[in-house]
């Protein structure tokens, strides 16, 4: 093991890409689950960071007291110029959602309101926290509940999770082990460095395997690249807001979702991811059809539409979960935006959602009807969602999901019926 | 770490170096932040006396004068939220003026964020150059224990001087002293919602309610908080296993009810503005039993009682003694070692250098080189000490941490940043970090020796087959690029 002859370093080197393993190391072993594991069905969660105003997303027109109360931020009804998308004759999608109203036409989305997780207080880390880990109180587990899905359909060292970004969120953490990958910033490693490192690791069982796994992601999420215009006003990762930050971002994002389907596309590639959006925090001048709010709705809307193209066929066995940590206040505040809520909107889009419908138990916008007199109160536990999909999506039991992923949730009864029978 | 059992360690040629070198590159590289070129000669001696050593003389301060402390810092919040108001309530009688309101609520980030900044760039200064790296570590890990994070916008601009502040001055001094600073410092009461938190029977609460405004209050509820309670007795102190209840929490969160901060409006009136300020009329009156003890009313001095109470205990010991068993021996830690440092924690009435002192002497500490793998963080000191590499100004000093996903200051979590293999080993980040040595390759290739560097950062921990690749290298860049890449720079 000492002599690593330099022949070794001089073969590798004069086989040139080819042998550097790309192909060499997805033929011989597989980065991710093996096909048969669960059923064909893909589940992307994207995690709207911030806080939604579901309000505007989904403009509830028909309420009586929408149109006052939200002030300049309302959505104008769908006859109005300017106005949404009409879904029914109380809910309209903002005019930024173009592809989802498609969708919503086409059976494929379903949309869902006053919904929130079991948390009730306003902070942003907190409620991330819950929404993420899938438990009732903030911090109070180290894993999410998409990674404990994963596990109970987890074979052997099967990777059936992807978490797309620089860091595994809560929700994709804890026992099952899981794959990530982020668009990288630094320009490419030359194949004969890669090389000598993939050596240098050869008896180490640990990075070499990781290393491996990088290669492969990386090469998968690299065949969905196609050059195409720039997508700008993208919502970012950037944690804190910069312009810069955010045109890069924005790349990033269109980079990411074109991996993302790269991923999914596979037979043998994962069954589940998570992606993270952000800049949904709209204290001031959130704007109503057109302004902030509606530019990073566009841009959720095209890359939506984006990976629906790129997904081709395996769209069909598609569920694309949005939600976020909290809403945000049924008024609009002193400059322009809103504050931090509790009820909002999320949005079950994909070849397999059994959609074209709004399921909400509406709980009215006028002043007794709001929580705490402020927000738009909460009538449904985004839990029920949650379990839903992964029931018919994943083919989880009612007891696993009641015990393992969602623990005490028993008052989350699991909607059923939001996927398409195959 | 089993599979660390079959890695290459080395085989130097001697067996008596092999012992000395291997010490040392603990010492420098588990115990410090990463080796220094002529470090590794310097602890070579006597490893363990030299991180004794390490613990003698003042606390690791960080007076650098141009640093805010958190007074200030609040003070400055206080001010822009009063000028806010006043533009949020132009901005609401004049339909005009948009851009004046998002002028104001602009403002805070703009203020907070470049004192976030040079707080953090000084840490990261004095990690890279600290001739006592052990002790820097310690307060790193101090930190992350009594973790707060920037995510949560009310710390942003006082995370680093609450290190400064309350971490760094008792590093050195008992846990007790430790534990009472945090728990009174602004950045911990704000992150954890403690100030705010009112007794349901306290002066203020009957006030509201006599006017009616538990049920007005849009935006602010008016009650007890109960997260810093169970974060000091789950995380800070006894443990999650620690044998405490949720009627132990509540009674925990009354006691420290009106431990607040000084300055601001209405509940927040009164005391010093920015610094730690008791408000009577906040505590929830009245005699409390937690944990099979009593605490008499005797409003501040009731919580001080607690806190005591609580480091004193066999579970905190545990507690404590476990996360440093975790941090420095491995990912598991030996039960026989973490016996000892409780019982000697306990035994000094929670005298951190006798403990320190304790995890020096554990033999399981020195037995088995790169167990631990190094996090974000480590991998960045590491990497800046040995190539002796100037740290830049501003964000870029940062960009690295952020690149390889450790912010600093940002666990996202009261429960800090987790210390174990898996939690940092993903195959991502280990590709993050393989591209950023190969620009750092680049960069520094020529003007490193690579395979003399190596024996100075690695010492008995360098493998035969990292020397090799590394002398074998097309190039000085290649050869950095190796070095940084090595299994054995990738633990500690």
């Amino acid at each position: 093991m000492t002599h690593i002859s330099r022949r070794r370093f001089l073969g590798h080197g004069a086989l040139g890409i080819g042998a550097l393993g790309m192909g060499a190391l997805w033929t011989t072993r597989l980065a991710f689950g093996a096909p048969g594991v669960g059923a064909d069905g893909r589940v992307v969660f994207i995690i709207m960071r911030g806080a939604l105003d579901g309000l505007s997303a989904v403009p509830p027109y028909g309420d009586p007291a929408y149109l006052s109360l939200r002030g300049t931020l309302a959505i104008p009804p769908p006859d109005a110029s300017g106005g949404g998308l009409q879904l029914d004759k109380l809910f309209a999608l903002h005019p930024s959602l173009l592809f989802l109203h498609e969708r919503y036409a086409g059976g494929e989305l379903t949309v869902m309101h006053a919904a929130a997780t079991p948390y009730r207080e306003r902070s942003h880390f907190d409620g991330q926290d819950v929404l993420e880990s899938g438990v009732t109180l903030p911090h109070a587990s180290e894993s999410g509940w998409l990674n404990r899905a994963l596990q109970l359909k987890d074979a052997g060292s099967a990777r059936l999770g992807i978490a797309l970004g620089a860091n595994v969120p809560l929700v994709m953490r804890g026992p099952a082990e899981v794959a990530s990958w982020s668009p990288s910033k630094l320009a490419n490693l030359s194949d004969d460095t890669l090389q000598r490192v993939t050596d240098l690791y050869s008896k180490d069982p640990v990075l070499s395997q990781r290393l491996a796994d990088a290669l492969v992601s990386n090469a998968i999420a690299a065949e969905g690249q196609a050059p195409q215009e720039a997508m700008m006003n993208a919502p970012t990762n950037a944690p804190m807001d910069a312009s810069a930050a955010q045109r890069g971002g924005a790349a990033r994002y269109v980079e990411t979702v074109r991996a993302l389907a790269s991923f999914l596309r596979r037979d043998d590639g994962p069954r589940v991811a998570v992606m993270e959006t952000s800049g949904w925090d709209t204290h001031a001048n959130e704007g109503g059809a057109q302004g902030q709010l509606a530019q990073r709705l566009a841009a959720l809307d095209a890359g939506l539409r984006e990976l629906c193209t790129a997904l081709g066929p395996v769209w069909r066995n598609t569920t694309v979960l949005l939600a976020t940590e909290f809403g945000r206040t049924a008024a609009s505040n002193g400059t322009r935006g809103t504050d931090h809520g509790t009820g909002s909107a999320a949005l079950l889009v994909g070849g397999a959602v059994a959609g074209g419908r709004v399921l909400a138990d509406w709980p009215g916008l006028h002043a007794s009807a709001l929580y705490e007199g402020h927000d738009l109160r909460p009538t449904l536990d985004l839990r029920s969602v949650m379990k839903g999909v992964l029931h018919d999506q994943l083919q989880l039991s009612d007891r696993e999901l009641d015990t393992v992923v969602f623990p005490e949730s028993g008052n989350a009864r699991r909607l059923a019926g939001l996927i398409r029978p195959s | 770490m089993n599979q660390l059992a079959s890695q290459p360690i080395g085989k130097p040629r001697v067996v008596a170096v092999m012992a000395d070198t291997n010490a040392a590159a603990i010492a420098a590289n588990r115990f410090g932040l990463g080796a220094r070129p002529g470090d590794l000669d310097h602890l070579a001696g006597d490893p363990r006396g030299a991180l004794r050593g390490q613990l003698l003389g003042s606390a690791p301060l960080l007076a650098d004068a141009g640093l805010l402390d958190t007074a200030t810092v609040l003070e400055r919040v206080a001010e822009l939220r009063l000028e806010r108001k006043e533009q949020k309530r132009e901005a609401a009688s004049e339909a005009t003026n948009e851009a004046a309101a998002q002028a104001a609520v602009q403002k805070l980030p703009a203020l907070l964020r470049p004192i976030y900044v040079d707080d953090a760039v000084a840490r990261v200064r004095s990690g890279v150059a600290t001739d006592r790296p052990f002790l820097e570590r310690l307060v790193h890990f101090w930190s992350n224990h009594f973790a707060v994070s920037v995510d949560k916008q009310a710390v942003l601009g006082i995370a680093g001087a609450f290190e400064r502040e309350a971490i760094r001055p008792h590093v050195l001094g008992s846990f007790q002293e430790l534990l009472l600073a945090v728990e009174q410092h602004p950045a911990m009461l704000l992150y954890l919602d403690n100030a705010q938190s009112v007794g349901p029977n306290s002066d203020a609460a009957r006030k509201l309610s006599r006017h009616g405004f538990w049920v007005h209050a849009p935006q602010r509820k008016v009650g007890i908080n109960e997260n810093l309670a169970r974060e000091i007795l789950e995380l800070h102190t006894l443990g999650v296993n620690g044998g405490y209840s949720q009627a132990d929490v509540t009674e925990f969160a009354k006691v420290i009810t009106g431990w607040s901060i000084g300055g601001g409006q209405g509940r927040q009136r009164g005391g010093d503005p920015g610094r730690f300020y008791f408000r009577e009329a906040l505590h929830e009156p009245g005699r409390r039993r937690m944990l099979g003890r009593e605490y008499p009313e005797s409003g501040y001095a009731q919580g001080v009682a607690a806190l005591r109470d609580l480091a004193a205990s066999r579970a905190t010991a545990l507690h404590i003694a476990t996360k440093l068993c975790r941090h420095f021996i491995a990912d598991e830690p030996p039960p026989a070692a973490v016996d000892r440092i409780s019982s000697v924690f306990l035994a000094s009435s929670g005298d951190l250098p006798s403990v320190y002192r304790a995890l020096i002497d554990a033999p399981e500490a020195w037995s088995e080189p790169l167990a631990k793998y190094k996090t974000p963080s480590d991998y960045v000191y590491s990497t800046y000490r040995a190539l002796q590499l100037p740290v830049p100004e501003g964000q870029k000093a940062l960009a690295p941490f952020e690149l390889l996903g450790q912010r600093n200051f940002s666990p996202g979590s009261p429960a800090g940043w987790p210390d174990r293999a898996a939690d940092w080993d993903g195959s991502a980040s280990l590709l993050k970090r393989i591209e950023w040595a190969d620009q750092l390759g680049q960069r520094m290739g020529s003007h490193v020796a690579a395979a003399a560097r190596a024996a100075q950062s690695l010492g008995g921990t360098l493998s035969d087959r990292t020397r090799i690749a590394i002398n074998h290298a097309e190039s000085g860049a290649q050869g950095l690029t190796l070095l940084l890449a090595s299994p054995e720079f990738m633990r500690r």
